[in-house]
């Protein structure tokens, strides 16, 4: 497939200071799910706003289609976006909202009513055409915004915080509604959200940023399973973080001094000895394991200093012997009744395979 | 059909529960009732004593009434001066606001639009003459039309009168503006629109209510305006002038009724902008 929009080394600073993206470069293919992840300020609006062309990059390139696109005014560029506050015209009904993109185009007003029809037909509102948006729920609001934008059959749809607006059961039906959309239309979606579910749950690929720059690119199990730095170790998803000490290392794995004890942990790349490094450690990775059994993996030995039951599994706090503690998160099965579980106070031994294991640089 | 009846029996509940404290409540409101009776007097006794009068078949104006008459209105409309100088006011008005419209439209979305040095300045600049006496205003205009030489007329007015009633289109315009997400400009032009097409399409639109408002408030407001026009003014006169000078040898029943004839107008334009201001709170609902 070929690449639909590229950015290079794209660059944005307000009033000379403030740097809202840096040197972020990305690639996207035609008709793929790309997300933009992260906190507050980190860029992902900026970035977004400059792919639609509502602001210019202080330096770089925006390449849409093979053509570029840098510094092309929004009403020139083959892109449409859904807008965090759907932006629909109070003054006009849906269908004319609907068809405003079309008319813009050209098109005779009868083509526009049944192209607008269709479009409505699909995000599933046919009976809301000749209706005011103040009329309309946030749902319904949120579908005629895609409508909208999805009607001029954009080369990319633009999607800024789409569903934040929503309460939360409607937001989980409508991740699953807008990747079926995704589907269906086969337009290139590029998402910004800073919900790390909705990043995981819709998309093919995550990019997650960190003040300004490009954290880390790649499938949501990419991001997941090999965070590459522990900012996204703890962004997306928990993380438990043990500072950590080299002490040999062996083809593709290291020891390491962590939590009071030696713990094997499979990478790749150099580690000299001695190095103070971080070890990473899912809280779902971590089992307890049975008493008197020694497997093949690594144990840590606590107590159980605290539980909470979130229904659909436990979380435990152990604290290790050398004093720091652990998340361990537990899926309860379920003819085991609590009472059967380690209770509170108790010594547990944890353990956690080597590819479980992440390093990570040394907090400095 | 039994939630309502559930509804009303709560409401007795609530009711019965307040008893005690009923018929102070009850003299409250009366009191106040008194207080609003008294204030509407106050404000609106005049106007009826002023309509009262434009149908008294006397010319002095003494209690009590005499008799009805409608001969007023007729002499009214075949006084050359009067008709005269309603033409004048209308002319001005009419001129001034359209005149102000277009000029502060356009002030009030550069002032929301864009960032520039000085722009609360220009801001406070723009809303100054609000604050300044007509006197000010007046004055400081006769000397600039005096110093490039300009001959003063109806056409100076209508300067003037625009110059002081920018700040109120600028104002409501602007108050608008604010309201309006600016996503929905960038949204229009996302779906291809170019800039005047926005304005055209969206934001002109979104303004309508506001500048109806502020265009009948300038109208109004350059109607009965007279410092500015005292000073600006050449041979010809408004309306407010007119009767101003004849006043100087009494009240007349035709000023009466001159004055009954803007009363209505005044009421028609009312219920415009009350109508207009309902469209604009339903939409603005939306947003
Ligand atoms: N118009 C602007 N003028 C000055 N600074 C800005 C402007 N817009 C954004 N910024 C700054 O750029 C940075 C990135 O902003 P941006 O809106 O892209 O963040 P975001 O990741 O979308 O955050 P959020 O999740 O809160 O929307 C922030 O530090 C912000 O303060
Ligand atoms: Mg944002």
């Amino acid at each position: 497939m070929a690449s639909i929009i590229e950015l290079n080394d794209i660059r944005k600073v307000y009033g000379g200071v403030i740097v809202g993206v840096d040197h972020v470069s990305m690639s996207v293919e035609d008709g793929e799910f790309v997300t933009l992840l992260g906190p507050s300020g980190c860029g992902k609006s900026t970035l977004l706003r400059m792919i639609g062309g509502f602001e210019q990059p202080t330096a770089g390139q925006i390449v849409l289609a093979g053509r570029d696109v840098t510094y092309e005014p929004p009403h020139k560029r083959d892109v449409n976006m859904v807008f965090q506050d759907y932006a629909l015209f109070p003054h006009m009904t849906v269908g004319e909202n609907i068809s405003y993109g079309l008319r813009m185009m050209g098109l005779p007003r009868s083509e526009t009513r049944s192209k607008a029809v269709e479009a409505l037909d699909l995000v599933g509102l046919p009976e809301k055409i000749d209706q005011k948006p103040h009329e309309l729920s946030g749902g319904q609001r949120q579908r005629i915004a895609l409508a909208r934008a999805i009607v001029r059959n954009p080369k990319v749809l633009l999607l800024d915080e789409p569903l934040s607006a929503l309460d939360a059961n409607l937001r989980e039906q409508m991740q699953v509604e807008l990747k079926h959309m995704h589907e269906k239309v086969g337009i290139t979606f590029i998402m910004v959200t800073h919900d790390q579910t909705e990043a995981l749950v819709m998309s093919d690929r995550v990019i997650v940023m960190e003040k300004g720059r490009v954290a880390q690119d790649g499938t949501p199990a990419e991001l997941y399973d090999h965070p590459e730095t522990p900012y996204v170790a703890n962004f997306i998803g928990t993380t438990n973080f043990l500072p950590a000490r080299v002490l040999s290392r062996d083809g593709g794995s290291v020891v390491v001094e962590a939590g009071g004890t030696r713990i094997i942990a499979e990478v790749g790349g150099a580690l000299p000895e001695g190095e103070h490094i971080r070890i990473g450690i899912r809280p779902e990775k971590l089992h307890f394991a049975e008493s008197g059994a020694s497997g093949p993996g690594n144990t840590l030995e606590g107590r159980i200093e605290e539980q909470i039951y979130y229904g659909l599994g436990m979380r435990t706090v152990v604290r290790l012997a050398e004093g720091s503690t652990v998340l361990v998160d537990g899926l309860l099965p379920e003819a085991v009744a609590r009472t059967t579980l380690p209770e509170i106070g108790s010594n547990v031994r944890l353990s956690i395979a080597p590819h479980n294991v992440r390093v990570f640089a040394a907090e400095n | 059909m039994s939630t309502a009846s559930t509804d009303t029996a709560m409401i007795s509940t609530v009711s019965r529960a307040r008893k005690p404290g009923l018929v102070s409540r009850y003299a409250a409101d009366m009191a106040f009732m008194a207080f609003v009776a008294l204030l509407m007097a106050f404000l609106y006794v005049p106007i009826w004593v002023l309509i009262i009068f434009s149908f008294n078949d006397s010319r002095t104006l003494t209690w009590p009434l005499s008799g009805f008459t409608l001969d007023w209105y007729g002499t009214l409309f075949s006084n050359q001066d009067l008709l005269a100088a309603i033409g004048n006011s209308f002319y001005v008005a009419t001129s001034a606001t359209i005149l102000t419209l277009i000029v502060g439209i356009p002030a009030a979305m550069a002032i929301n639009k864009f960032q520039f040095p000085g722009k609360a300045l220009f801001r406070r600049l723009i809303l100054l003459p609000i604050t300044l006496p007509g006197i000010v205003t007046g004055i400081s205009m006769l000397n600039m039309f005096r110093l490039f030489g300009f001959n003063l007329s109806l056409e100076t007015v209508i300067l003037g009168h625009a110059t002081a009633l920018l700040s109120v289109v600028v104002t409501q315009v602007y108050s608008r503006l604010q309201r309006l997400p600016r996503s929905l400009d960038e949204a229009s032009a996302d779906l291809g629109a170019k800039g005047w097409q926005t304005f055209l399409y969206v934001t002109l639109p979104n303004l309508k209510t506001a500048i109806i408002g502020a265009a009948l408030l300038s109208f109004v407001l350059s109607f009965d305006e007279i410092p500015v026009t005292f000073f600006l003014t050449g041979r010809e006169n408004t309306l407010p002038m007119y009767i101003y000078s004849t006043m100087r040898r009494g009240v007349t029943p035709e000023i009466n009724a001159v004055g009954t004839l803007i009363v209505l107008a005044s009421l028609v334009l009312i219920v415009i902008s009350v109508i207009m201001s309902r469209e604009a709170n339903r939409s603005r609902q939306s947003l």
